[in-house]
């Protein structure tokens, strides 16, 4: 027998060509295109009087120049709303160059092309665009105090405002022993993949044919968003997405301006166009994510069982809601994690600010409303002097209680239903792997030193694995050679590897002969995108269905030519053979050639499928009734819910006491996202994750001065971790099957950044024996904090 | 000055990329690294900041690592420059590349030219580091990705190969490369 490539920590397959340079990036394509570069608002909020371009006209290489005034027709319309909501009654959207008025630093104003980056660029800076500057409104406080709008269209800046309640809150709330308040705040943050965005358009004018590359998590999205922008049957238009240099959640958006002008105007001057974003460019127009103020009331008894949650957020959406509102969707029905309050309700709004969109960034809420249920739990423990992990475990939903209905509407518009998990052993493994029971000690021995540590923990559980489909296909060469094609996109997650590993499970297959394409809508038309953590989920059990489709076909074929029950076939190593009889066997590639009979011969294998080769019935056609030509297969994938992987993790740091440096001496993570395909991939999911989590919870923030400028658009001055700044991940896995789908497995991609704030406030509260209610957090803003604690009577005086 | 009218002047410039001579006629402004990619198509030297904080555009000049998108072409005359693509190839990989693909110290790729050639240079240097070491050595170079746990863990391998010269026999380290604080 091969061995079971599913759980295996395959090395992967698309890093050889990746570390010596054969990587295919959007910028690596088209060196001959044409360059588009954009003239962007300086400013926040403004009316745009008069845009003048003669100065750049007669700019080496220049080939033209374009406003809003000269789109036609769709191009010219506001960008669609892709995910439309009831409670979204103020859906604004923009534009693909600004009309008449801009709503953000960054927001596309002008387009140029020419014939390079530099001779574009110099056109841009010459082109004068007179603006009449209106009140921007910057930072949740003065959303919601609404005295100035962002939009007309948007009274009180509120894009949406949505409850969602279970049980009644207000009688258990009444009723409950205990009461606390919380005021609690997150920042901005970004996914700020190492690859901008970037769109190259090839307009075939012979064929009228558009074939769009963009650095994208959903090419069948884009796809279908520039057809209808630029009137093209969707046969006339393919999406492919190259090697993508990191998503998290921004390229997820489609389409954006770029998507759809750089395609209209490679049509329009019928030559290849290309646009590549810079840094500065990503951070002030692409999107950013997390942003949130929130308060919590908890009701609780003396044990520290959650009574009552009342939970009310405002959510930051910044200028435009092209996304909807996942974002505060998944944070108050996330926020939940493994527990189950007596009862719950969450309000949220979501506010328009005059700043970068905000859209999912990997957790997408979750982080959000993790730290929000954390903050409470630690609360909850200090309040009632109970260990912090005990009263988690109180309220824990139990395995034996699976699956659980929390009664409330998820992201995807069905009920949060978690379907697996088993907390309480979690929590165990979670506990032995930091030394929870022996921290106490540590921690007296430490402070005997003049050192100051806390230890942190905070749990989660994702809703991974959101439909409404994916699909795969296969289909076998003569060769052997098995193409396995799935739609989604790619962005480092190892998709080659680990579908190429549940093929060549599936198949009886050696895993070298298994060539997988993602992300291209010439091979697969039909898919969603990369999001949610539904990759591995979606397309590995889309696929594994095709496969099995396959094989049966390949079982039949073979049944047929070696005069045997179906039943009595095994496929091992790429060769068909009879049970128990190894010596009486075909190749796959044999069964691929008679499953296409050809009328004409080209090469070995084909001379033996001619018609004319003999050993045919003549009673019987050549391609039976019912059967199609090839061997190949096709499927899809569609559940009726999300799976819920969980996590816990914990984290010890150590706060200087005079400087207030925070260094985390250890982070510990146990994740269960069901069996692994691939645990080594997991794993370094798992360490990307946690790294971005150490970012939002201590170094990055989109600093925003109150005129709207962001004042840290550059890797300079946003900070996101180097390797000095990210700890030693110690890793422990609990494998809970999923009852949902045929491989079991629930989604790992976004896992590892979830709690991280959550477990960093709560270590340095631990450490410094006082609430922190905002993150991230600073050594300034701690050394600020401190002095507010141990001063009370002066801090009281000073302006805050 | 020029006025935005008038073409820019050329100039020649001839250097040397992973040991062949290529000579091209640039504006003097044109970037090392648009030089390397789109004049010579040298694609895998990659672009993630443009502002010389990030090191996914680094390459070796003279066998030093540098910034090539803090480099005008024109500056790169008369100097020998090593980019990815000349540290191995699929079938005959690189120490460091092998070390890469062996630890999972990738995931979308995008930086890792920068690091590979960055970690090249520092082995020359440094042949036999401790894990504290290693990271250090990675800590000008930005990954959106890994978390650098197993970059970390790449580097010490990579110095393990290198020390071989029986490539690929000694077994995978332990995953103890761990650059963190012992356990209480
Ligand atoms: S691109 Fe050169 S350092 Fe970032
Ligand atoms: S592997 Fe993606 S940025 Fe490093």
């Amino acid at each position: 027998m091969t061995t079971r490539q599913f759980g295996q920590p395959i090395k992967r397959k698309e890093d050889p060509r990746l570390v010596t340079g054969g990587g295919r990036f959007l910028d690596d394509l088209g060196h001959t295109a044409y360059a588009a570069a954009f003239v962007r608002s300086p400013h926040a909020h403004a009316r745009i009087l008069d845009i003048d371009v003669t100065g750049a006209l007669d700019v080496p290489g220049l080939i033209g120049i374009w406003t809003h005034e000269d789109l036609p027709g769709k191009v010219g319309e506001p960008l669609p709303l892709l995910i439309p909501h009831p409670s979204l009654t103020a859906p604004v959207t923009g534009y693909c160059l600004a009309p008449d008025e801009v709503n953000h630093v960054g927001e596309a104003v002008v387009m140029v092309v020419a014939v390079d980056r530099y001779a574009a660029e110099d056109a841009c800076g010459l082109v004068r665009v007179d603006y009449d500057v209106l009140p921007p409104v910057v930072g949740l406080e003065n959303a919601r105090a609404a005295t100035d709008l962002v939009h007309d269209s948007a009274p009180g800046n509120v894009a949406a405002h949505l409850v969602q309640e279970v049980g009644d809150v207000d009688i258990a709330m009444a009723a409950a022993p205990n009461r606390l308040t919380l005021d609690l705040q997150i920042e901005r943050s970004m996914c700020s993949p190492m690859e901008g965005k970037g769109v190259y358009a090839v307009w075939d004018a012979d064929d009228e044919h558009l074939r769009l590359w963009s650095s994208t998590q959903t090419t069948t999205g884009v796809r279908a968003a520039v057809a209808a922008k630029l009137d093209l049957p969707l046969a006339k238009v393919d999406c492919i997405a190259p090697d993508v240099g990191g998503g998290f959640g921004v390229k997820i958006v489609h389409p954006w301006p770029e998507e759809v002008l750089v395609p209209w105007t490679a049509r329009l001057l019928g030559h290849d166009v290309k646009w590549t974003e810079d840094r500065r460019e990503h951070f002030v127009s692409s999107a950013h994510e997390r942003g949130q103020l929130q308060q919590v009331e908890v009701g609780f008894d003396d044990d520290g069982h959650v009574l009552a949650l009342d939970v009310r957020l405002w959510h930051d959406n910044g200028a435009y809601t092209p996304y909807g509102i996942i974002v505060p969707i998944i944070t108050s029905t996330q926020l939940l994690g493994p527990y189950k309050p007596g009862s719950y309700r969450c309000e949220f709004w979501s506010l328009y600010t005059n700043t970068v969109l905000v859209t999912p960034y990997r957790g997408a809420g979750r982080p959000q409303g993790v730290y929000a249920m954390e903050r409470t739990m630690d609360a909850i423990a200090a309040e009632l002097g109970l260990d912090r992990a005990e009263v988690r475990s109180r309220n824990f939903i139990l395995p034996e209680e699976m699956p659980y209905d929390h009664g409330l509407l998820f992201q995807d518009g069905r009920p949060l239903k978690y379907d697996s998990g088993d907390f309480p052993a979690s929590l165990a493994k979670l506990k032995a792997l930091v030394g929870w029971d022996e921290f106490a000690a540590y921690k007296e021995q430490a402070a005997s030193e003049g050192r100051r540590v806390g230890l942190g923990i905070g749990c989660y559980v994702e809703g991974t694995g959101v439909g409404p489909y994916e699909g795969g296909h296969i289909v076998i060469e003569t060769s052997g050679r098995v193409n396995v094609a799935t739609g989604l996109t790619t962005q480092g997650q190892g998709h080659q590897t680990v579908f190429a590993q549940i093929v060549a499970d599936e198949l009886g297959v050696p895993i070298e002969n298994v060539f997988v394409t993602t992300g291209d809508t010439r091979r697969m038309g039909y898919a969603v995108g990369t999001f949610a953590s539904r990759a591995a989920v979606m397309s590995g059990n889309a696929i594994a269905l095709a496969a099995r489709q396959v094989k049966a076909k390949a079982l039949r074929i073979a049944a047929e030519a070696l005069e045997v029950s179906p039943e009595d076939l095994e496929i091992v190593g790429g060769m068909v053979r009879v049970k128990g009889a190894p010596g009486t066997s075909m190749a796959l590639g044999t069964v691929a050639v008679m499953s296409n009979p050809l009328r004409y011969a080209f090469d070995e294998a084909a001379r033996a499928a001619t018609q004319f080769a003999g050993g045919n019935d003549p009673d019987k056609p050549p391609v039976a009734a019912g059967e199609e030509p090839g061997l190949e297969g096709k499927d899809f994938y569609s559940p009726t819910q999300a799976t819920f992987a969980n996590g816990m993790h914990a984290a010890i740091v150590e706060t200087d006491p005079v400087t207030a440096e925070i260094r985390i001496l250890r982070y510990c993570v146990v994740h269960d996202c069901g069996p692994m395909i691939n645990p080594m991939i997991v794993e370094g999911q798992v360490h990307g994750g946690v790294a971005q989590g150490v970012g939002g919870a201590l170094y990055e923030r989109m600093v925003y001065d109150e005129s709207g400028q962001l004042l840290n658009a550059s890797f300079m001055d946003f900070l996101m971790p180097y390797a000095s700044e990210v700890p030693f991940i110690e890793t422990d896995h609990l494998e809970t099957p999923s009852p949902l789908n045929p491989l079991g497995i629930k989604g790992a991609g976004e896992a590892g950044c979830i709690p991280v704030s959550a477990v960093i406030a709560s270590a340095i509260e631990d450490a410094e024996g006082f609430p922190i209610r905002s993150m991230p957090i600073s050594p300034t803003e701690l050394w600020e904090l401190r002095q507010r604690h141990t001063e009370p009577v002066a801090a009281q005086g000073e302006p805050s | 000055m020029t006025g935005p009218d008038v073409p820019e002047p050329l100039h020649e410039v001839t250097v040397s990329v992973n040991g062949v001579r290529h000579t091209a006629t640039v504006p003097a402004r044109r970037l090392l690294s648009d030089f390397l990619r789109h004049d010579l198509a040298l694609t895998g030297t990659h672009v993630g900041c443009e502002h010389g904080v990030c090191g996914a555009c680094t390459i070796l000049v003279d066998g030093a690592p540098m910034r090539s998108c803090l480099m005008f072409a024109v500056q790169a005359r008369a100097h020998e420059l090593t980019t990815v693509e000349g540290l191995g190839t699929i079938d005959a990989m690189g120490p460091v590349q092998q070390a890469f693909s062996e630890c999972h110290g990738l995931q979308c790729g995008f930086c890792t030219p920068g690091f590979i050639t960055t970690i090249t240079a520092y082995l020359e240097e440094n042949p036999d580091p401790t894990a504290e070491e290693a990271r250090d050595a990675i800590s000008g170079n930005l990954c959106r990705c890994t978390g650098y746990q197993n970059i970390v863990k790449s580097v010490l391998r990579a110095a393990e190969i290198r020390a071989s010269a029986d490539l690929g026999a000694p077994p995978l380290i332990d995953a103890d490369a761990r650059a963190g604080e012992a356990p209480p």
